[in-house]
């Protein structure tokens, strides 16, 4: 009937989760510029494709077209490690063998969103797919350099809050 | 004695917790001349400390101890590690709360007579009513600073709230009104007014909105009665064998059992730990556990229905701006079973920022579906469903020993299905809620699930009969004289009223009697 602390919201989770991001954060922005693909070659762990596929996930999982490629690898830049390399690789692999069960050379090799997201329908009940839908909650979302793109402005006490700044500026009802 | 108080100090009253039961007790009971050790697991955290920012306020002040959950509620699949969003600190989920401060209707204090026979729920009457519980409401408002009461005006309304007015005027709503929050709308002594900053589930920076971590607990300390031990986790009430309290062990920040003899001892750690600490003190003596003759330690979890609507417009709205509860409609609050169910619901206005948008709006969602929405967040207004849920003996806070804290004690597991009129009332709602802002254009309605829980209630119910519930019109337990319960968990029923201004207003009340009984030497 119970069940354990395994998924969702834990401590444990939270706490991973902000020490990756805030671990990529030091990466510092401006770190793929050089070319399209230089971050997936700046890989420690993780093979460059198999980079390149998870950050093509990410997107595909909270697709923005207004958020740029960096986000995306900033949020999973924290499984290129020691101890995730394994399950990584294996989850992409996964992901490229029923892309080439529909007659693709690759995940990446499919050109439309559409082919790409039926893949992940078909296996969103696995853990690693989870497991990169739930770090991508927090690991995209609570990157501050995202929210402008969403009109979010963070916090207001170091300006004084709102109460001459717009609380009530509503102007179309 | 002046504080601190010694261990070996048996004339204290120790008070475990330090939100709106805990906290507003120890400090109306310090006024008092009594000696009062508070126990509270969190830290100490001031406005100064507060932190503007979701996820990492979250990780400062939430309470994420080890928990389990079960039962048919969506909140058991998407959050089945957080059953609640609550907090551990001193002055508890006072911190963390949006300050909406609402009486009970008179009828909600006899659900049972009122509502008549609803099968599967648990109903019973209060042992007090409105009547009763008037003048300690007035002190309650007078001590938070509600707006609208005692003369003070309401809050300005912001863009969120000003959606949904026009929307529910639209609809022919008449109950519209920015709310009588425990904010304050006027300068007042250390409070001062409030700065339109959002953030209020963060703990308010300003110290605008009433918190007991600034307020009662300074003020109680100042009297010298009242000491207040942080990092303090209870771990068992003791009793002696004439079956009465005589002490609590906790574990201290550095993990050491302590152990603080006690005249009385009032459990005020929120419907989740209360029952669990009663639970985790059974003895040969009370095999069920504390004050558990009735068997209802831990049953009638009540958490309200809730559930939220969010409206996206072709136009900004910026909802994040100001107080987050920033209105209210109430028509709806009203008992009607015309509608198809019993009891009522409020409609408040709410915000959440990005990122608990992107955790909350509907958890397990990805996709075209999921993103578009959050493309929108600045063009979405929100509101919250706060609703009374029928209290069943099934729905229930029990052990798991399969799960163990950090400290060893065997959690929490809470419990909860749906009753029939809870899903009847949140689709009601959900189609009011959406009516509301498509009555102003909306483009798209979303109609979220409940956020984990923050109004937590039930799991120690007040009752006449012993028989019924686990304690008395005073919070005391029925069978232990120096024993009390002085949070929510005393709730007999839910209401439809957001819980804190019942709490205080109890709490209040429970000091008088409790000094009252401690001079006439019953205690």
């Amino acid at each position: 009937m119970t069940k354990p602390a395994m998924r969702g919201l834990t401590r444990r989770e939270l706490l991973s989760r902000a020490s990756a991001t805030g671990a990529s954060f030091l990466i510092g922005s401006g770190f793929i510029a050089a070319s399209d693909a230089a971050w997936a070659a700046e890989t420690t762990h993780l093979d460059p494709k198999v980079f390149a596929t998870l950050v093509q996930m990410a997107r595909d999982i909270y697709p923005h077209d207004r958020i740029p490629d960096e986000n995306y690898v900033i949020a999973v830049k924290g499984y290129d490690s020691a101890e995730n390399a394994e399950a990584i690789t294996a989850g992409i692999n996964a992901l490229n063998a029923a892309a080439q069960g529909k007659g693709f050379a690759s995940y990446l090799d499919m050109g439309w969103e559409k082919d790409r997201v039926e893949i992940l329908r078909g296996m969103e009940e696995s853990v690693f797919f989870q497991r990169i839908r739930g770090g991508l909650v927090t690991g995209l979302y609570n990157q501050k350099t995202v929210w402008p793109i969403f009109g979010y402005e963070g916090e207001s006490f170091s300006k004084g809050g709102y109460i001459d700044r717009g609380f009530n500026d509503i102007n179309w009802l | 004695m002046a504080a601190p108080f010694d261990m070996n100090d048996d004339s204290v009253v120790v008070i475990i917790g330090t939100g709106a039961g805990g906290g507003v007790l120890a400090n109306e009971l310090a006024q008092k001349g009594i000696s009062v050790v508070a126990l509270e697991a969190g830290g100490r955290y001031m406005p100064e400390d507060y932190i503007n920012d979701e996820w990492e306020s979250f990780g400062q002040l939430a309470w994420t101890d080890a928990r389990t959950t079960s039962g048919d509620w969506r909140v058991a699949d998407d959050f089945s590690g957080l059953p609640a969003w609550i907090v551990k600190a001193v002055g508890g989920t006072t911190t963390h709360w949006a300050g909406a401060s609402l009486r009970f209707q008179e009828h909600e204090w006899k659900p049972a007579t009122n509502y008549g026979e609803v099968q599967g729920a648990n109903l019973l009457d209060w042992p007090i009513d409105g009547a009763e519980m008037a003048p300690w409401y007035d002190k309650a408002e007078k001590k938070l600073g509600v707006t609208r009461t005692n003369g003070w005006p309401g809050l300005p309304g912001n863009n969120n709230y000003k959606v949904l007015e026009a929307g529910a005027k639209a609809l022919g709503y008449e109950e519209v009104h920015t709310g009588r929050m425990a904010i304050m709308s006027h300068e007042d002594g250390d409070r001062i007014m409030c700065q339109q900053t959002g953030f209020c589930f963060q703990g308010c920076k300003w110290g605008a909105k009433w918190s007991s971590a600034y307020t009662d607990i300074p003020e109680g300390e100042a009297t010298g009665n009242l000491e207040v031990r942080d990092h303090a986790h209870v771990a068992r009430i003791l009793h002696d064998d004439e079956g009465k309290v005589t002490g609590v062990e906790y574990y201290d920040a550095d993990g050491v059992l302590q152990l603080q003899k006690a005249r009385v001892v009032c459990v005020a750690g929120n419907s989740i730990e209360s029952p669990r600490l009663l639970l985790n003190s059974a003895s040969s003596m009370f095999p069920d556990g504390l004050a558990n003759s009735s068997g209802q330690v831990g049953r009638n979890y009540m958490r309200h229905l809730t559930g939220s609507v969010y409206g996206v417009f072709d136009k900004p709205v910026r909802m994040w701006r100001g107080t987050t509860m920033a209105g209210i409609v109430q028509d709806e609050a009203r008992h009607d079973p015309e509608r198809g169910f019993v009891g009522g619901y409020e409609l408040e206005t709410l915000s959440l920022g990005l990122p608990f948008m992107a955790a909350f709006l509907d958890p397990g969602g990805w996709g075209r579906e999921f993103t578009t929405a959050l493309d929108s967040y600045e063009n979405m207004a929100g509101m919250w469903i706060v609703g009374e849920d029928m209290p069943q003996e099934t729905n229930r806070v029990t052990l798991n020993h399969d799960v163990t804290d950090q400290f060893g004690l065997p959690v929490a597991n809470v419990h909860y299905d749906d009753h029939p009129n809870d899903i009847a009332m949140r689709d009601h709602a959900y189609k009011q809620g959406m009516a509301i802002y498509d009555a102003v254009g909306a483009t798209r309605v979303l109609p979220t699930p409940p956020y984990p829980s923050t109004h937590n209630l039930g799991t120690n119910r007040m009752s006449e009969n012993p028989r019924d519930g686990v304690v008395n019109k005073h919070g005391q337990t029925h069978d232990i004289a120096n024993l009390f319960i002085s949070d929510g968990s005393q709730f007999t029923s839910g209401a439809a009223e957001n819980p804190t201004l019942t709490i205080v207003a109890l709490a209040i009340r429970q000091a008088d009697f409790l000094s009252s009984e401690m001079s006439k030497g019953n205690l």
